[in-house]
């Protein structure tokens, strides 16, 4: 049952952006914003020019000086070259700042406490895979995979340690613990995105895929899908549900009660 | 040379005829990518609006009209008239050659490209329609064709379309790059050459390196779907219930090629407006080049590392976070070259004296949108902020702007710059001001506010704002300003179409070098014993005509 | 000169005066923008068959750069393939890659290509002696062409065997059961990668037969060199392209 669907439309933040609920939002946020800003100045300080060049224009050209070191455009040679050092700085700065999220996110993985989640991509449709009380994942196989049957992943029912694995179309995390996703797809390259997790990840079938990230804030985030995989692509939406850490707990053991009530898979 | 009314004689080896008949494909392209982009634009805001052709889209329909329109507007417009529609106009004489190097293997790939265009529109018509990957179609969407409607008989016409179309873009190149390089007339120096030629020689050597490597992805994804091979498909792939992959395969391989071919392609696209841009402020500021040599050097930059930043496509695609670094570096480098080319132009703009003609509006128009779709480049560059941008509508909004709206005015500026040299006569000048400001307010009017809906998080290829998932209802109204324009922006090209039909036959005639041009096309004799002049002497030291044109002899006082 | 031709070592020692001895170096200054241009000994409209012979190379390089580009892509998708693998059921990451062993006849094969390009460059050559040149251009037979045409022939003779050798080979490796659609990566790329380079090298010995009918029946000496030496080059880059695709099957698995 998918709860209501939230409107993303947020014009307090940075233009547009939904609020951010993660951990490594706010850098990313400020890193954005100040691009946004950067770009618009250089944006709008070049259509000045333009306009102004057009504006000031006169029917005949200025003679042309003798030597191509003299053809300056009536200032300095300097100026060209303070500009574009100053524009070189902005961009080298961009790739260093931006290089350190990227860096912190990405090149080491989750910390050992992280708590993990398999999320598996199907048409059209997002699994989430919790490992239970064991905190290992079952072993599958695409042909045991039979959603009518309760088992959409294929959980093999073989594997011990995957009798206590959960599935749910909806992701529940508690706030402020970080969270391991491992992607996974079955059929086609789908897009794992959050906006309000500023997070996404292509779950590319065939590979096994980490992210990690700290939810920090409580409340119901879209998840979309963002690589078309599909005539369902624009209705593959799953909701993240940020809680309290006591919220969770008793989440997943109505959950497991459930899911034994069911027998198992 | 004004040659009058240009013959068309089918299967015609001259070049200016050729070049002709690539702007007439072109044009039918283009024709046919706007209506379909119109199909979408009001399919998303208006979901249950019955349609012309189609009645109401299904979701699929939706997704092949993104498909065919991004295949046709790249390959069949961008990739085709800039470079090969006015190359075979203009480049023969601008380096002083009598004919291209090899005419028929040129009007050869003509020819080809027509049977491909046939053939891609053909995908409309097989059973169960055309794809709906994307004209990127990432494997195993593609590769499977139980993966979607269209997916079966429509990806292996898509891609049989490609590949001819690899084939003839290979043969145009070939062409092209023997004709620069082995056909230029006596006297005519790398230094003279005009920075259209520049820009054609760095885009028909990307063409030859790249459309290869796509032609080879588009074989390995047709073995994978006919031949039981399975390159693109992993072990295990279930599609629709049934298992599919058959050893291991490997999508991201598809991306790693198609994006090796694909970032080159929309500099294929771009560069050769970029020469024109050059060339027109150069006619129309009266003012020669500043920093020639700088300015072709970075059309050469552009290209060379335009080879080297495929990967920014991928950051989030599962490719290696340390390879997302390289190619995030390469990339904000190549804003570098891009930044001097821009400052080369705003430079040329101060101080001279201007002629708002309208092939110099559409030049200033191409430098607008250039900066503002350009700017948007260093943001999408930062792998830590594409990863919240990349497949949303800021993206589309930024190639749409760069590629798109720059690519299509430099189109528009050649085509109103050229006119005469095919007609004899003038485009009508009232008309084409209006032309411009209405296209220039309408097409910002549609995609600037793009980035906004990006910046949102709305994600590409979705076909509805509304429904069972309404997550981005509350972008309905941005969303329906934007199909406004896209109407506008649509329709003011009728004036544009109007203009040349109207001109053809009424327009004023045009003395031979109307704009008071000095490079070559524009030369009076058909065939110049030798050229001793650089290809932008403009400015007052020429006297009272203010500009030496390049097939002057030497002894013409300065 | 009607057409282009190479010096007998004999005649290098002699200077070249040409007829009527060298034309004057014309050292006047150009205008601005020379740049040590080099149009002194080219001037326009003397386009004779040195230029002619140089266009069609130029354009068959391209060309031939072009279809560089495509092998590259195959071998890059080769060498990515091998290191590609899923994880079993265990999560422990393995790789299906089974390296083929190539029929022992691609050596052979090999061989016979390396000989056709020798015969190739043979053919190649006989249309360039300055004596037989002059000889077909004053009307007296076509010494150039005969002598050419055997070394053709044997090209093409080669090259049908070099053909029908690695259709033997795939002969071989259906019966051991590695057909094309087996599930096994490695029989995928050696028979595209076999495949394409005997596609290639079917259109070259085709463009073979066409040159010799052409050697015949063309009657401007040049575009008989001309078509000659296009054929020749593409020929011997298909066989240096074979022996990299070669050492890329047999080693480098």
């Amino acid at each position: 049952m998918m709860p209501a669907p939230v409107t993303l439309i947020d014009t307090a933040r940075v233009a547009y952006m939904p609020p951010d609920g993660v951990l490594h939002g706010p850098a990313i946020d400020a890193l954005m914003r100040w691009n946004l800003i950067a770009l618009l100045v250089c944006f709008a300080a070049a259509h000045l020019w333009l306009i102004a060049a057009v504006l000031r224009r006169r029917k005949a050209a200025i003679p042309t000086p003798q030597s191509e070191s003299q053809d300056a455009d009536r200032l300095p040679k300097i100026f060209r070259w303070v500009l574009l050092g100053a524009l070189c700085a902005m961009y080298v700065l961009m790739a260093i700042t931006a290089q350190r999220l990227w860096a912190a996110n990405r090149f080491e993985g989750p910390s050992l406490e992280a708590m993990q989640v398999e999320v598996v991509g199907q048409q059209f449709q997002w699994y989430f895979r919790y490992p239970g009380r064991d905190a290992v994942f079952g072993a599958t196989q695409a042909e045991f995979a039979n959603a009518a049957a309760g088992n959409p992943l294929g959980i093999d029912a073989r594997d011990a340690q995957g009798a206590d694995d959960m599935v749910s179309s909806v992701l529940v995390l508690p706030a402020g613990r970080e969270v391991d996703l491992r992607l996974r797809s079955l059929d086609v390259i789908h897009g794992f995105f959050i906006p309000g997790m500023r997070l996404k990840q292509n779950a590319v079938p065939g590979l096994l895929l980490h992210v990690h990230f700290t939810p920090e804030v409580p409340g119901t985030y879209p998840i979309l899908c963002s690589q078309v995989c599909g005539l369902g692509h624009a209705r593959m939406e799953a909701q993240l549900r940020v809680v309290s850490p006591p919220e969770y707990e008793a989440w997943m053991v109505a959950h497991e009660r459930a899911h034994v009530n069911r027998g198992g898979q | 040379m004004i040659e009058g009314r240009t013959r068309l004689r089918l299967f015609t080896t001259d070049h200016r005829a050729v070049g002709v008949l690539y702007l007439l494909l072109a044009l039918a392209a283009v024709t046919v990518g706007t209506f379909l982009s119109l199909l979408m634009r009001i399919h998303r805001v208006w979901p249950d609006t019955a349609l012309p052709f189609f009645g109401v889209l299904k979701p699929e329909d939706y997704l092949a009209l993104v498909t065919m329109h991004g295949t046709l507007m790249i390959f069949f417009v961008l990739t085709t008239a800039p470079q090969s529609g006015f190359a075979n106009l203009v480049l023969p004489e601008q380096i002083g050659a009598r004919e291209m190097a090899f005419p028929r293997i040129n009007a050869a790939a003509f020819w080809l490209t027509v049977v491909a265009f046939l053939v891609l529109l053909a995908a409309f018509f097989v059973p169960k329609g055309a794809p709906i990957s994307g004209w990127t179609s990432y494997p195993p969407l593609s590769a499977v064709p139980a993966a979607g409607p269209g997916q079966g008989a429509g990806m292996d016409v898509w891609l049989a379309s490609i590949g001819i179309f690899c084939v003839a873009s290979w043969l145009s190149s070939v062409n092209m790059l023997a004709t620069i390089l082995g056909e230029r007339g006596a006297g005519m120096s790398w230094t003279r050459l005009p920075m259209t030629v520049w820009a054609w020689l760095v885009t028909s050597i990307l063409t030859l390196l790249v459309f290869s490597v796509l032609l080879a992805a588009v074989i390995l994804l047709f073995s994978d779907r006919h031949f039981g091979s399975s390159f693109f498909v992993p072990l295990g792939d279930m599609v629709n219930g049934r298992i599919v992959g058959r050893d291991d395969g490997s999508p991201l391989l598809w991306l790693h090629l198609f994006w090796f071919f694909g970032h080159p392609e929309v500099y294929i696209a771009v560069l050769p407006g970029m020469g024109l841009a050059t060339s027109l402020l150069a006619n129309f500021t009266r003012r020669p080049v500043p920093g020639y040599r700088v300015m072709a050097a970075m059309l050469i930059a552009i290209g060379l590392l335009g080879l080297v930043v495929w990967g920014h496509h991928m950051f989030v695609s599962g490719m290696n976070p340390y390879a997302g670094t390289a190619f995030a570096l390469t990339t904000m480098a190549i804003a570098v070259p891009s930044t001097v080319e821009v400052l080369g132009w705003l430079a040329m703009l101060w101080g001279g004296g201007l002629r708002l003609k309208t092939p110099m509006l559409f030049t200033l128009g191409f430098l607008s949108f250039f900066i503002a779709g350009g700017l948007t480049g260093p943001i999408l560059a930062q792998p830590a902020l594409d990863t919240y941008l990349h497949n949303t509508f800021f993206v589309v909004a930024h190639f749409h702007l760069v590629m798109a709206m720059a690519g299509a005015f430099s189109l528009f500026a050649g085509v109103y710059y050229w006119f005469p040299l095919l007609a004899g006569r003038l485009m009508n000048e009232g008309l084409g001001k209006l032309h411009f400001w209405i296209t220039v307010v309408a097409a910002y009017g549609t995609f600037f506010p793009m980035h906004l809906a990006g910046l949102a998080g709305e994600p590409r290829h979705y076909e509805r704002l509304t429904g069972p998932v309404a997550s981005f209802s509350g972008l309905l109204p941005l969303e329906r300003g934007i199909t406004y324009s896209a109407m506008l922006l649509a329709s003011a090209q009728l004036l544009f179409l109007w203009n040349i039909f109207w001109s053809a036959r009424r327009g004023a005639v045009a003395e031979r070098n109307p704009w008071a041009a000095t490079t070559l096309e524009w030369s009076p004799e058909k065939r110049l014993s030798r050229v001793n002049r650089g290809p932008y002497e403009y400015g007052a030291n020429f006297g009272e005509t203010d500009f030496c044109a390049q097939w002057e002899a030497v002894t013409k006082q300065e | 000169m009607p057409a282009t031709f190479t010096r007998h070592p004999a005649e290098i020692e002699r200077k070249d005066t040409g007829i009527g001895g060298k034309p004057p170096l014309d050292r006047r200054p150009t205008g601005g923008g020379g740049d040590g241009d080099n149009w002194d000994n080219r001037p326009q409209g003397r386009r004779g068959p040195r230029e002619l012979l140089s266009r069609y190379r130029l354009g068959i390089l391209f060309a031939l750069a072009g279809d560089l580009m495509f092998f590259v892509a195959l071998v890059s998708a080769f060498f990515v393939r091998q290191s590609a693998g899923h994880f079993d059921a265990r999560e422990n990451y393995v790789s299906d890659w089974h390296a083929l062993a190539v029929p022992p006849i691609l050596w052979i094969n090999t061989a016979i290509l390396i000989l056709s390009s020798v015969t190739m460059e043979m053919a190649r050559r006989q249309l360039f002696h300055e004596i037989d040149v002059m000889e077909e251009w004053l009307g007296l037979g076509r010494p150039a062409v005969k002598r050419a045409a055997p070394w053709m022939i044997a090209t093409v003779v080669l090259g049908g065997m070099f053909l029908v050798g690695q259709w033997i080979a795939w002969e071989q490796l259906i019966q051991e059961g590695f057909r094309y659609n087996s599930p096994d990566p490695s029989s995928h790329f050696f028979y595209l990668i076999t495949g394409t380079h005997g596609i290639h090298l079917l259109l070259g010995i085709l463009a073979l037969v066409g040159a010799l009918a052409a050697l015949f029946t063309l009657r401007r000496v040049e575009m008989r060199q001309v078509v000659l030496d296009c054929t020749a080059w593409y020929w011997h880059t298909m066989g240096l392209f074979w022996i990299f695709l070669f050492a890329l099957l047999a080693f480098f698995q």
